[in-house]
């Protein structure tokens, strides 16, 4: 039988989750001999080659292009789960929600204390740039998510728990410890 | 007069006295209740209906629940734990409840609940309300995002004369407890610690005050709420 494929990818997230991933430490090198990896930041690969097993989404939905890279998941995944907090309710990012869109744009490019020589008052609109959502969605908002893992990021010893529970087909153990929404 | 009745939970029979809320009468026999917006020692409001049992076959709060006589009480079932549970993801799509930036994250009863009843992500879609953080008053921060309404607060904090710091303001869906500006001012800080410690998640802060436990030895970072309860040894006469 071929190994199971896994796919990951970092929508509005600040790469901690899979971070955390690596944090499983030398269970890496048994991960590796347990599951291929496809499209995910771990490997570079760019597009998805084939359908995947298992697909790995960090980060909710803050702009149009989350929302394509996270059907195109949907479509070529058996499993989606969603990995942290910005995944299952939008996160840190989700935090803008209750601000207007154009009050944020004018904060980080015009009037923000970091702002440095925008002399010309520009706020990026090039067509080629993803369109932000009006707010920041989660995952399971926009398309079906198959399984959580909460936490900021997830500990990694939940990540190691779901993912071989899932590549064995037995049941996860989720010890009280491990699930955590921080 | 005291008078000691005979009642079951879940079929273990328990005594108490007769008059006591359920919810306190099944902790003296080693048994939790779920509770959000009761506090020991506060009259009970029942708000919140997460202390929903089955009492002769009918759904009520066990926190103003008077225990008498032969009853029969249903707990731990799942149609009850069910019920317990929505309640808890309502919670969390009602409000702002974003753990990982939350001074009160691992010493909060609403997330120590999700963790109990394995909530993973809500069923329910996210309202994300539009709510304000009231930092006017010089001891305390009152983060209305993640308020849930328990009037714990209100009931439990008074002042030396008996008045209310806290207070209903507002009403429907917007209803918010709020700070008295004049009596916010007074607070000691022993009463700003009181209720920071008696507000049940991160919605009365002591101004600098926030994560100064390491993760890891907070209150339900290893031991689910009611595990004090549930390891209690229990005499029984
Ligand atoms: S501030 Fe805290 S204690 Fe007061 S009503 Fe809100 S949640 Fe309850
Ligand atoms: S604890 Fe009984 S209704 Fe809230």
């Amino acid at each position: 039988m071929s190994k199971p494929v896994i796919a990951t990818t970092s929508l509005a997230g600040c790469f901690g989750c899979h971070m955390s991933i690596l944090d499983i430490d030398d269970r890496i090198l048994e991960l590796i001999e347990l599951v291929e990896f496809n499209k995910s930041p771990i490997d570079d690969i760019k597009k998805f080659t084939k359908k995947c097993d298992i697909g790995l989404i960090e980060g909710g939905c803050c702009n149009s292009e989350n929302v394509h890279v996270l059907k195109d998941f949907r479509e070529h995944c058996k499993i989606l789960v969603s990995v942290g907090e910005c995944a299952i309710m939008g996160g840190l990012p989700a935090m803008r929600n209750g601000i207007p869109i154009k009050e944020c744009l004018d904060e980080a490019y015009l009037n923000g204390p970091t702002v440095v020589g925008n002399t010309e008052k520009i706020v990026p609109n090039d067509p080629e740039l993803p369109i932000l959502l009006n707010k920041v969605y989660p995952c399971h908002e926009v398309v079906k998510i198959d399984y959580y893992l909460p936490g900021c990021p997830p500990r990694a010893d939940l990540i190691w728990d779901a993912l071989t529970a899932l590549i064995t087909g037995n049941e996860m153990k989720l010890p009280y410890e491990v699930v955590k929404f921080d | 007069m005291n008078k000691i009745v005979k009642f079951s939970i879940d079929g273990v029979e328990c005594l108490a006295t007769r008059g006591q809320f359920v919810v306190d009468a099944a902790k003296e026999n080693g048994i939790y209740i779920p509770t959000l917006c009761n506090y020991p020692g506060v009259k009970p409001k029942g708000g919140c209906r997460i202390c929903t049992v089955k009492i002769n076959g009918k759904l009520m709060t066990a926190c103003t629940s008077p225990v008498s006589e032969g009853m029969q009480i249903e707990n731990n079932a799942n149609e009850i734990n069910e019920i317990r549970k929505a309640i808890v993801e309502l919670l969390f799509v009602e409000g702002n409840h974003f753990c990982p930036a939350c001074e009160k994250s691992g010493n909060c009863e609403l997330q120590a609940l999700a963790y109990r009843f394995h909530v993973m992500a809500p069923r329910f879609p996210f309202s994300f309300p539009i709510r304000k953080v009231d930092a006017s008053h010089p001891k305390i921060i009152k983060e209305q995002n993640r308020c849930v309404l328990c009037k714990r607060c209100i009931r439990a904090i008074k002042d030396y004369k008996g008045r209310s710091i806290f207070a209903y303001s507002k009403r429907g869906n917007r209803v918010e407890v709020g700070v008295d500006s004049k009596l916010g001012k007074e607070l000691t800080d022993e009463l700003a610690q009181k209720a920071m410690d008696i507000c049940p998640v991160g919605s009365i802060l002591v101004k600098e005050k926030g994560f100064y436990q390491p993760i890891g030895t907070r209150k339900y970072d290893k031991n689910p709420i009611g595990s004090d309860i549930e390891n209690l040894v229990v005499s029984k006469p």
